[in-house]
């Protein structure tokens, strides 16, 4: 996937001009939020289950090589084959001689970031095979041109108009003056069509919530089922997945399980969660005749032990987009990558290099609701200044920025100066702004005023005020 | 790029992804100790947090269960005996407009059902087939914490009976509905031996829905439309 996020503001700003955009980002703040708080009260173990998760994903990434090992043992055992791939250009290369090796045409997709992480359907598509998206989301988007831009609802800057132009564009072989009116309509028609993909596609590609070390099992939790036909339909299902998914045990599997869908979508569990085993067994009448595993690495083997490795136990929920206010703001396209959001403004730079993507982790007011709603505990705003210390000690951070910290730097240390330039900044910001009390434009600031106004500071300084409490008098 | 499937290329990049994280890490992979972690946690699986919700008595489960699958729209009858699920199951399909045609797999508490009770009611065995309307299975178990189905796959319950027909019936014994997914897990272990697995476990819990167009939840999405729960022996 091409990399826009060093395009990351005119991203936004384009994204804050998108009318259609700005009515779909309503739907994020109004369903996930309240759905994920009454999930969460219902169940009074909900925050020891969040210690438990984190502790059990912590000690899977101290064991990792062990628990993969482990892991690919069963795997071997149960008939299945595990292809290991140091980057993405590998693990693409082993999806797609695994479907010449089969002579492969059509490839069906359960909904799956990381095969967008390895920009998947592209190379598939210049190998001769075509790829189909079943998630209802990622068909839709698919049919758009476009990438997710939510890692749990992809299409979710989509309107339902948009979806019904779409489908009067390509599903040409239906009367053209159906009704579309009603949303179910439009699932139905959906279903219709990837009913008849699913029964002729010789490969199908899912991803992968969890890998089980005990037993060699890959798990997907979905909602629509596609997932599962996609799997279970075809002569071969390949599971693309990356290392940091194993955990080490069922029972680890079900605690994670009771946080995953709660933090998601507000459901106590996604529809089905299904755990697969191996190629079909000799008294099985259906499911897949062989089952291959493509284990990714792509950089996460070399976040561990760092001030990363934390990111390493995210579960892909979404719920800190969720409550992100500036992805409700910009969407998740204007990040430019794979992964949008809090979670992807750390991870990003992880995997593509914070030379490319230094402007997400300063995308962020540190607000920190992020973090209070990560099933897994996932320090962001922590991890989001190393990302920004790191920018600017290596000097990647823009010289505005640069010179603007190294003024505040040089007035911070020198206390006199700072009181004085304050006390004569406050009343000159309280002029401007006028009776008001508020600044509709700033110099310098003009990209911050452009969307809201900046209160003029009122009153003394901080430090007077201090003082004057100190010595016990009242502000 | 054909090579790239020959187990001597996947046993180096096997080694490269090791290597690394065991660098990272700053072990070499034979310390004692963290082997015997990692042995022991595999051998001994600790269950973690188990909530509260679920730990009732069998009257209990079943009500919890009923309760939690109703909330998720499936539907749910109960029969005091194997003989009375052919009725149930016909008057279902009656109700709802559906063909009196039913199709399920060689599991011998289904065998031994008299659907030959019900005199309109066709009964065929196998996989779905594309003019399969509806499917029975008989689960594995049930959890009552969330009213979630327990089915494996098999010649007895073959998994596509599951998720193709638009119609899904899914019979559970009473006795089978367990308070929470640590008490399912174990009697997996019981019954495929630790560390086994069926090719296929669905925890299924509601029908398929999807919520992609502006967030707005819909029934029947790939999966079956409607699931019909039939609790026997309750
Ligand atoms: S960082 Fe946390 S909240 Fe965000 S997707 Fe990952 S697990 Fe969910």
């Amino acid at each position: 996937m091409e990399i826009r996020s060093p395009q990351f503001k005119g991203n936004v700003r384009a994204a804050l001009d998108d009318q259609a955009l700005q009515r779909a980002m309503g739907n994020v703040r109004s369903g996930f939020i309240q759905k994920r708080a009454n999930a969460a009260a219902k169940l009074p173990e909900f925050e020891d289950l969040r210690d438990e998760a984190r502790d059990i994903k912590n000690h899977a990434l101290e064991h990792l090589d062990l628990y993969l090992e482990a892991y690919e043992e069963k795997v071997t055992a149960s008939g299945g084959h595990v292809h290991w791939a140091v980057d993405a250009e590998e693990a693409r290369d082993i999806v797609t001689a695994i479907c010449k090796s089969v002579d492969a045409r059509t490839v069906t997709k359960g909904k799956s970031m990381i095969t967008e992480e390895i920009g998947l359907n592209d190379h598939l598509e210049r190998n001769g095979l075509t790829p189909i998206e079943t998630d209802l989301g990622e068909y839709i988007i698919q049919l758009r041109g476009e990438h997710p831009s939510h890692i749990i609802a992809p299409a979710i800057h989509v309107n339902k108009d948009e979806v019904e132009d779409e489908f009067r564009r390509v599903h040409t072989h239906l009367p053209v003056d159906r009704n579309l009116e009603d949303p179910r309509t439009l699932l139905s028609e959906a279903r219709e069509i990837l009913r008849h993909k699913f029964q002729t596609a010789d490969v199908g590609v899912t991803g992968a919530n969890f890998l089980i070390a005990e037993t060699g099992t890959s798990v997907i939790v979905t909602n629509e089922g596609n997932g599962d036909l996609t799997q279970l339909l075809p002569r071969v299902h390949i599971v693309v997945a990356s290392l940091e998914k194993i955990v080490p045990t069922l029972d680890d599997t079900a605690q994670i399980l009771r946080v995953l869908a709660r933090s998601a979508t507000g459901q106590d569990m996604s529809v089905y969660t299904t755990f697969s085993t191996g190629p079909r067994r000799p008294d099985d009448p259906d499911g897949p005749e062989e089952y291959h595993v493509v284990l990714l690495d792509n950089g996460r083997s070399s976040m561990l032990g760092t001030d990363f490795q934390d990111m390493l136990r995210c579960i892909r929920c979404g719920a800190c987009m969720n409550h992100c206010p500036v992805y409700h703001t910009v969407g998740g396209h204007a990040y430019g990558w794979v992964y949008p959001g809090p979670m992807g403004a750390v991870l990003t730079p992880s995997l593509i290099g914070v030379d490319q993507s230094g402007h997400l982790p300063n995308a962020s007011t540190f607000c920190g609701r992020c973090e209070s709603v990560c099933p897994m505990r996932i320090p962001l705003p922590k991890m989001m200044r190393h990302w920004r210390q790191r920018e600017f000690e290596r000097k990647l951070s823009p010289a505005t920025i640069r010179a603007g910290l190294g003024a505040w730097a040089f007035l911070a240390k020198r206390p006199a100066l700072y009181q004085m330039a304050m006390s004569i900044g406050m009343p000159v910001m309280a002029w401007w702004a006028g009776k008001t009390g508020r600044m509709a434009s700033l110099p310098l600031a003009g990209g911050w005023t452009k969307h809201r106004d900046l209160p003029a500071p009122e009153g003394k300084t901080f430090q007077q005020q201090w003082k004057q409490r100190q010595e016990g008098t009242p502000t | 790029m054909t090579d790239i499937l020959d187990p001597a290329k996947n046993a180096e990049r096997r080694n490269t992804v090791l290597a690394t994280a065991r660098r990272s890490l700053k072990v070499d992979g034979d310390e004692a100790p963290r082997r015997a972690a990692v042995a022991d946690r595999l051998a001994s699986h600790p269950a973690g947090v188990v909530p509260a919700r679920g730990q009732l008595d069998t009257k209990g489960r079943v009500d919890l269960f009923e309760t939690m699958a109703k909330a998720v729209d499936a539907t749910l009858a109960r029969v005091a005996a194997t003989a009375d699920v052919p009725g149930e199951v016909s008057d279902f399909l009656r109700q709802n407009n559906l063909p009196q045609q039913i199709r399920h797999g060689s599991d011998a508490r289904l065998e031994k059902i008299p659907w030959e009770s019900q005199k309109t009611l066709e009964v065929s065995t196998g996989i779905a087939e594309d003019a399969t309307t509806v499917g029975v299975s008989h689960a594995f178990g049930g959890v009552a914490e969330s009213g979630t189905l327990i089915l494996t796959s098999g010649d007895d319950n073959p998994t596509t009976l599951n998720f193709l027909p638009e119609t899904h019936i899914a019979l559970i014994d009473a006795k089978d509905i367990d308070g929470d997914y640590e008490s399912v897990i174990q009697r997996l272990r019981d019954h495929y031996g630790a560390g086994e697995m069926p090719r296929t476990v669905n925890m299924v819990t509601g029908p398929s829905r999807s919520a992609d167009i502006e967030q707005t939840l819909l029934l029947g999405a790939h999966g079956p439309r409607r699931l019909h729960i039939v609790i026997v022996g309750a």
